[in-house]
């Protein structure tokens, strides 16, 4: 037969030319103007070591549509070498079999790493993803003017909130802005939450899901003053992105707003200085206590030589400090591991910076519930569903204490 | 009769890559589905038996039967509307207008579009403090409200608002081809009898479109029932889960929970609900059509 | 019909002609606007000072990931996944039509119906098992992928509308086609064909549109190099963070509507006409 040799050579050179050009696939969902740049600073330096990045970028709704599509990729048994995934959701595909180990690029991860953070990336004990970022979920971000004006103190707690909100509400302003999707209306609950009950019921409760303290006077009391903060926002909040909200505390139609330091990254690109501009200051109630939200790459079960290269050079890429500086300055987040400059970082980011540490050390650093870093998608959702359906509707704070506790069970 | 033995396997072999894709593609992944509706499927499937535990908990969650609800609301309207609105469209079109082309290329062009693309376009219009309300208002109407958009209540209804919008015209395209197909002559002859317009359509036009009607309302029921984009374009399913509809419960619980289980038993409730409607509906169609 | 009452018809269409036209408008005019313009201005007026630097930036410079080329790679992207979709499961289409209509057998009815239930698929029921579908034939991460996908669930809309319209040719003309010697493609080719020009194009125009605007299979099935210019523009719209350019985006979502919007003006009258012709029919 003539053709064997034929389908030999093609073979090899398949193998060949696959070898050549070692792709690195990643999926995101970074693809707004700063993020597209921070990821592009992956791309060079990923090309800068031989190898061919390729992009699969699927915006929209905190990755929901990426999420479908890396599912599809790994049912058709063709899974990209790395893909943004946080929180449980990495035990969880860790779980199914579809992650790959790193160790080997990560043996000095340990040192680096905070412990807090090292277990998120860590599957029965071996590294399976790769940390960006530490986001500060519980802030609360002021218009300085209006602050000045109403006495120039940012609250400290949940009266001081209130008063500081009938100040701006009897200047014309929104007190609170907001916008009116689940996530967001989940991020202002875990900032109440977090205040009222301080860092240990919030563990007990949204972290280990602690049906005690789910169904506790403290909850309700959670509840109240989230129906009280209600009051302070807008009709036209509903389906608002949380970025208009932003631009509402900058150009002082909105007072202040609940919302992680991704908000410092709006500010930052509208040339905003803070303590000149705006305030960040930790949410009501909340300056021991830290929620963190960790951006990260999980590391997907590739079989070729070339393609495991791949995999352990973008590990070894994301843990850089130049990465992770680049990246965190443009983010408004705080890099994940030790050794990183403070210099370059604002006052937001050195203060997140020294609370991180402090924290973790007074045990008030826990894991953000509407961020999905503290239980499961589906237990997350279902309480968040309640969430949303609270703020949406007239649900007294009973009901939604019950609808909460039934809401955990959701496996 | 010169006889071509090929012609008897002809159009079978013709129609079986169809057939075998529909079987393939259609009914067996709608057992796939059903069968994991079984399962303890969670973020990728997987086999093990779990009974009805999946019909439970969906059955258990307020969501499934809000969006349920929203569906029913949603789809009457819809249908019923974009059928008055794209019918007297075609009769007011029919009546020797001129600018016809240019006013049916207008009522039609929606359709060419996805909701990704006029979605932010319809939000800002819906808007109280960007759009209507305050153009009305700018105007120096001061009390003119308009926020169902931001009203957990009535938000479902703007999803109609957007929906009629781009499916009118459709409907108008074939109630139109529809009415041009009707024989002048019978027409003609009910004006020698003296009959007036208005009760010409309603007496001999409108009862001959019969079968124009079921096409339409079978167009615009799977519109109805798949309408995803245009949920999550206008609304994402809020203000909180006020516009959920049954095929973003189940895309959200599917992929993006890791409740693939429940998922799959939404979808199969979603199919069911399917049947439930298009069968009666074919089943009538295919009896006028024999009568005809 | 008196002048009052015409007055009143020409009036209601007109409203209708303004509701309609009300989204394309806002679009139009933002993607003309500055950042500034945009913020202080209402939604509806028209530009004050008109430019076009949105629609540049949308085309070829905007980002949509790592890539920052605007949407053109993408609208090639979906050009090349479009036309080859429309084509096949049009031509599929016609035969089934043909052969369902007249070359009845027994069980063609059944078959029919079978087919028409189809249609009714939800698609996010079928993503899953296509992907591992897909996985199994080679066909992932790539334009084939999408091409395969859309022929498939296209089918049946396709037949539908070509059964139906065959239904109205009088089966003498086939039965005498057949006493003289002709085939089923000869058939199909000399007398089916010439009369099927209005059909083609209320077809053409319904794949097109469809699969142009697709948007859950792109995403799903297209690898990196193929996503199609509804991916592009939702990563462009839908971002979470950084300044929202609102002209931008306006301009992009009508760049990725032009194809299908031109298809609908220049063939729209012939939509109607392809209609009337007998796709409407029971």
């Amino acid at each position: 037969m003539k053709l064997k040799p034929i389908f030999a050579a093609m073979a090899a050179v398949s193998v060949f030319g696959a070898a050549q050009a070692a792709e690195v696939e990643v999926l995101h969902w970074w693809t707004s103007g700063g993020e597209a740049k921070s990821v592009a600073e992956l791309k060079k330096m990923m090309e800068a070591k031989g190898h061919k990045w390729k992009d699969f970028a699927v915006a929209g709704g905190g990755g929901d549509a990426a999420m479908t599509a890396l599912k599809a990729r790994v049912v058709s048994g063709n899974p990209p070498v790395a893909a943004q995934i946080k929180g449980p959701s990495i035990q969880e595909w860790a779980r199914e079999g579809a992650l790959g180990d790193i160790s080997a690029a990560a043996t000095d991860w340990d040192k680096l790493l905070p412990k807090v953070v090292a277990d998120v990336m860590k599957y029965k004990g071996k590294y399976v993803a790769a940390p960006v970022n530490v986001h500060r979920v519980n802030w609360l971000w002021i218009n300085q003017d209006a602050l000045n004006k109403a006495g120039g103190k940012a609250p400290t707690n949940f009266d001081e909130f209130f008063a500081l909100a009938d100040k701006f509400k009897a200047a014309g302003m929104t007190a609170v802005a907001h916008g009116g999707q689940p996530w967001q209306d989940a991020t202002v609950f875990e900032s109440v939450v977090l205040g009222v009950g301080g860092a240990k019921f919030f563990e007990d409760a949204l972290v280990k899901l602690d049906a005690k303290a789910l169904d506790s006077p403290t909850m309700l009391k959670s509840f109240d003053t989230l129906a009280k903060i209600k009051t302070y926002i807008d009709k036209d909040a509903a389906g608002r992105d949380w970025n208009l909200a932003t631009a509402m505390v900058m150009n002082g139609k909105g007072g202040m707003q609940f919302m992680g330091d991704w908000a410092k990254g709006e500010f930052t690109a509208a040339n905003k200085v803070a303590g000149k501009d705006y305030t960040c200051a930790p949410a009501p109630g909340t300056a021991n206590a830290y929620t963190f939200n960790i951006d990260s790459f999980a590391m997907f079960n590739v079989k070729a030589a070339d393609a495991k290269k791949g995999q352990a050079d973008l590990a070894a890429s994301i843990m850089s400090p130049e990465f992770q500086e680049v990246f965190n300055l443009n983010k408004g987040s705080i890099p994940a591991r030790a050794g990183v400059s403070k210099a370059k970082f604002d006052s937001c980011g050195q203060k997140s910076m020294a609370d991180f540490e402090s924290t973790a050390k007074s045990g008030g650093l826990v894991a953000s519930f509407a961020h999905g870093m503290a239980v499961p998608s589906a237990t997350q959702g279902a309480i968040v569903d309640v969430i949303a359906k609270f703020m949406n509707s007239t649900m007294s704070s009973k009901d939604a204490v019950a609808a909460l506790v039934k809401a955990s069970k959701t496996k | 009769m010169r006889s071509h033995s090929a012609d008897r396997w002809l159009p079978k072999l013709v129609l079986s890559p169809t057939l075998l894709a529909s079987l393939i593609f259609v009914y067996g992944f709608i057992l796939i589905t059903v069968a994991m509706s079984f399962t303890e499927s969670r973020l990728l499937p997987n086999w093990e038996w779990a009974g009805v535990d999946r019909y439970v908990e969906l059955f258990d969650n307020d969501r499934f039967w809000t969006s349920a609800k929203n569906l029913a609301i949603f789809g009457s309207l819809f249908i019923v509307i974009s059928m008055a609105v794209g019918l007297l469209l075609a009769i007011l079109l029919d009546q020797k207008i001129r600018g016809e082309g240019f006013l049916r290329a207008i009522y039609l062009y929606p359709m060419a579009l996805s909701f990704i693309v006029t979605g932010t376009a319809w939000k800002w219009m819906l808007n109280p403090g960007l759009g209507l309300e305050r153009i009305v208002q700018q105007w120096g109407f001061a009390d003119f409200t308009f926020d169902w958009l931001v009203n957990p209540d009535k938000a479902i209804y703007t999803v109609v608002i957007a929906g009629v919008w781009q499916s009118a015209g459709f409907a108008m395209a074939l109630f139109l081809a529809g009415l041009r197909g009707v024989d002048s002559e019978i027409i003609k002859a009910a004006q020698v009898d003296g009959a007036s317009l208005p009760t010409i359509y309603r007496r001999i036009i409108i009862p001959s479109l019969r079968p124009v009607f079921f096409s339409v309302a079978l167009i615009l029921a799977h519109i109805a029932i798949k309408s995803f984009d245009l949920v999550m374009a206008l609304t994402g399913g809020g203000p909180g889960t006020a516009t959920d509809v049954p095929a973003i419960f189940m895309y959200q619980f599917s992929f993006s929970r890791g409740q693939l289980g429940v998922g799959a038993a939404s979808a199969v409730m979603m199919l069911m609900t399917i049947m439930a409607v298009m069968v009666p509906l074919m089943y009538a169609e295919a009896k006028s059509g024999a009568q005809r | 019909m008196s002048v009052v009452s015409r007055v009143f018809l020409y009036l209601i269409l007109a409203l209708a002609a303004l509701y309609t036209l009300a989204p394309l408008w806002v679009m139009l005019a933002t993607s003309f606007k500055s950042l500034d313009e945009i913020r202080e201005g209402s939604l509806i007026a028209a530009p004050q000072a008109p430019t076009i630097a949105a629609w540049g930036k949308a085309w070829s410079s905007a980002c949509t990931g790592v890539r920052c080329d605007g949407l053109q790679p993408f609208f090639f992207n979906s050009l090349l996944m479009t036309i080859p979709a429309v084509l096949i499961s049009t031509i599929i289409g016609a035969l089934n039509g043909y052969s369902l209509t007249h070359w009845k057998f027994r069980g063609s009815e059944v078959l029919f119906t079978m087919l028409l239930l189809g249609c009714f698929i939800p698609f996010q029921v079928v993503l899953l098992p296509m992907a591992r579908t897909l996985g199994a034939i080679g066909f992932v991460d790539s334009v084939f992928g999408l091409i395969f996908v859309h022929v498939v669930y296209g089918l049946a809309f396709t037949t539908l509308f070509f059964r139906n319209y065959y239904l109205g040719v009088p089966g003498e003309l086939i039965k005498a086609a057949r006493v003289d010697g002709a085939g089923f493609f000869t058939i199909f080719w000399r007398i089916l064909m010439p009369i099927s020009g209005p059909i083609f194009v209320v077809c053409v125009i319904w794949q097109f549109t469809q699969i142009w605007n697709d948007f859950l299979f792109g995403v799903v099935f297209a690898g990196s190099d193929s996503q199609p210019v509804t991916v592009a523009l939702n990563n462009l719209v839908r971002t979470s963070t950084g300044v929202k350019e609102y002209n931008v985006d306006m301009a992009a979502a009508i760049i990725a509507a032009l194809p299908t919007l031109f298809v609908y003006i220049v063939a729209g009258k012939y939509f109607v006409r392809g209609l009337t012709a007998g796709a409407v029919k029971g």
